[in-house]
């Protein structure tokens, strides 16, 4: 069957939406089509696994039907005072069913009609193959808006059902000097897609320290993720990201800073074992002066995994004084690893500071030595190198995230 | 019948290696005894860092011939963890920086590889705190130091210190110290040699590798060795080194084709 056919055929069987939601639905549905299935021969599809992509939409549509997930999800253990968790595995508008803390409350049916998918053209990816699956498929929103400082954190758990395509969509505001601690942990499960896009708005002087930690669980899952957020001014957004464990994983931060003066922080991670394919496709657009990114992107491949980094910074004549720096650090672990790593800034304003590079490289062997000589044997040298090397970026994720990273060691792999 | 000498805690024979198919060592003979301080001196190139690395066990360095006892034991069939789980330590002239790890982390797992080979209980993290705190007055390093990342960002005195500590925590019955005088400052040097002259005892050795009569200032070797072209072409007592810091390295060659002349 060509990916024209699969792709209709998936047209036809996705469920409808409701309320809101239809229309959104119904703009998607139109644009697949339209956009046409990925292929090589587009710059930003062209490494891409093409057969697993189109393996996802043969996948069952959000079906709901309680599985088994990598973790049991029941038993959690107690996020405490200091966090507030969202479950989001039902179909509908979770937040009809939920009790926010005071300071956070749902956004109502026309905030949410209003800003649904505006983020996203902000960051220019509206009209991206990703997005309008996404919107084809909806059939939930978890939406709501921040307006004070000094709030519990929010954990939102993703899981996936296996043998589904599971799409899930969030819409958070920031409203002016608000703050928030915003941890999402997005699960595989057997034979599985995720797809997962938020939206996030930051008012003036607002903070969100955001952590995104997506587990595939090394059982054929897949994920597609766009993290499309805009930032007004004196605003800050860090956000670390940690991709493990999928069949095929495509990740894509996008920032547009409105009018510039604000701060981004961007740090992932991929661990990439097995025959997994992991690419984290950045983009940081400043639309005003005096703005700032400091991204730091680290990959380690094993096996015959595939790593996948293309950073875009686009700097126009209007964004005067920015300073950027975008450094993406690579280990390659086997001689069938591959990693391919493109930094990509787009600089038009003349007085700025930018910077870039990008390094693959394998464990030094002078560090092995040294940790040897002090009677630390090979296999644990590796390993504590390894946890090292990903430390610098697991150490920027929100404070609750310990339960979620502390296996890392297990899933990081020595050297061959 | 042969009395083996049992204060003998190091015998290098006959040593010739190399490192990138290049020889560097052309037979070094040498032996340690516990109780006894050694420095080793000469020329950039001479094969004295190269020597402690082979000592060590670095896999870059390949030994063609010759022999490494390590208190009766052949320490060349030994990897570099295990002989320095059995009392080899090697201070670096360059210390590694390891981001990501903590110094705290690194010699917790390192005291405890050490400790598990001589039949002590390994530490857990509140013991372990409770012993290296003891041991940081000996180089007057603050606990902020264990925070952070293993030498990252840390000054050459610094860096140089924290080897001394990681002796210090180790307890080796050999240390080769390599040029851990250089880069430091008059203080820095005082604190590192102090530090040094605590860790020997009798039944320890210490081999100081160094360019400089500075550090032999503070700490009083038993022996000095001058290393040219991959040997030991002199060992003498402490006035070598301070006849050497005199006249520099062309005595040497000087000497050499006095003693050339004489045979």
């Amino acid at each position: 069957m060509t990916n024209d056919l699969i792709v209709q055929k998936w047209l036809n069987s996705i469920p409808e939406a409701k309320g809101i939601l239809k229309n959104i639905q119904e703009s998607g549905k139109q644009c697949v089509p339209k956009i046409g299935f990925p292929t090589h021969k587009e710059e930003d599809w062209k490494l891409t696994n093409l057969k697993r992509l189109s393996n996802i939409l043969e996948l069952n549509i959000n079906t709901n039907k309680e599985t088994n997930h990598q973790i049991d999800i029941n038993n959690l253990p107690n996020p405490g005072k200091d966090y507030f968790r969202i479950l989001l595995k039902d179909n509908g508008n979770p937040q009809d069913k939920i009790k926010f803390p005071k300071g956070i409350e749902p956004l109502t049916d026309s905030e949410i009609e209003k800003s649904i998918g505006q983020t996203l053209e902000e960051c220019q990816c509206h009209k991206t193959w990703p997005i309008a699956i996404n919107n084809s498929s909806i059939n939930q929103i978890l939406a709501f808006k921040v307006n004070e400082n000094n709030l519990p954190g929010i954990e939102i758990i993703i899981p996936a059902n296996s043998k589904d395509f599971n799409s899930k969509r969030i819409l958070i505001h920031l409203e002016d000097n608000a703050e928030l601690n915003l941890l999402e942990v997005i699960l595989g499960s057997e034979s599985s897609a995720q797809s997962h896009i938020i939206e996030i708005v930051m008012g003036k002087n607002s903070k969100l320290n955001h952590g995104l930690i997506s587990l595939g669980g090394n059982k054929k899952s897949n994920l597609l993720s766009h993290i499309a957020t805009q930032q007004k001014e004196n605003s800050e957004y860090s956000f670390t990201f940690i991709q493990e464990g999928w069949n095929l994983s495509r990740l894509e931060p996008r920032v547009v800073q409105t009018s510039g003066n604000a701060k981004t922080n961007l740090k992932g991670l991929q661990i990439c074992n097995n025959n997994d394919q992991i690419a984290t496709h950045s983009f940081v657009k400043f639309n005003g002066p005096n703005g700032e990114l400091d991204q730091l992107q680290k990959a380690i491949a094993n096996d015959q995994s595939h790593s996948i980094f293309n950073g875009v910074i686009e700097v126009p004549q209007i964004a005067q004084q920015t300073k950027a720096a975008q450094l993406s650090r690579n280990l390659i672990l086997s001689k069938r690893a591959q990693i391919d790593t493109k930094p990509q800034l787009e600089i038009i304003a003349d007085d700025v500071r930018c910077s870039h590079g990008a390094t693959i490289s394998q464990l030094q062997e002078e560090e092995i030595f040294y940790l040897r000589s002090r009677g630390i044997n090979n296999e644990s040298a590796n390993a504590l190198l390894l946890k090292g090397f990903c430390q610098e970026i697991l150490k920027n994720l929100p404070c609750n995230s310990t339960y979620w990273t502390a296996n890392f060691n297990d899933l990081i792999k020595g050297s061959e | 019948m042969t009395k083996i000498d049992s204060t003998t805690l190091l015998e290098i024979k006959d040593l010739v290696a190399s490192v990138e198919d290049q020889q560097i060592l052309n037979g070094v003979n040498l032996k340690i005894k516990a109780g006894e301080i050694h420095a080793i001196m000469g020329r950039n190139g001479c094969g004295k860092s190269t020597l402690s690395k082979v000592i060590a066990g670095h896999p870059a360095y390949k030994v063609i011939s010759g022999n490494v006892l390590f208190k009766n034991q052949n320490l060349l069939e030994l990897e570099a963890e295990e002989r320095a789980r059995i009392g080899i330590f090697l201070g670096f002239q360059y210390p590694i920086e390891i981001p990501g790890v903590s110094n705290l982390e690194f010699l917790r797992v390192a005291t405890n590889s050490r400790r598990k080979e001589i039949g002590e209980t390994e530490l857990d993290t509140f013991e372990f705190e409770d012993l290296v705190r003891a041991k940081l007055d000996l180089v007057q390093m603050k606990p902020t130091f264990l925070e952070r990342s293993v030498n990252e960002g840390f000054s050459g005195g610094e860096k140089k210190r924290n080897e001394i500590l990681q002796m210090a925590l180790l307890n080796p019955s050999v240390a080769i110290l390599d040029e851990t005088d250089s880069g430091l400052d008059i203080d820095a040097l005082r604190i590192v040699a102090s530090g040094v002259k605590k860790l020997s005892t009798k039944s320890t050795a210490t081999i100081l590798i160094t360019h400089y009569q500075r550090l032999l200032n503070e700490i009083t070797p038993d022996y000095v060795h001058i290393m040219s072209d991959g040997k030991i072409m002199q060992t003498g007592g402490p006035e070598l080194a301070i006849e050497l810091e005199k006249e520099g390295y062309d005595w040497l060659n000087k000497y050499e084709e006095i003693k050339g002349d004489k045979s």
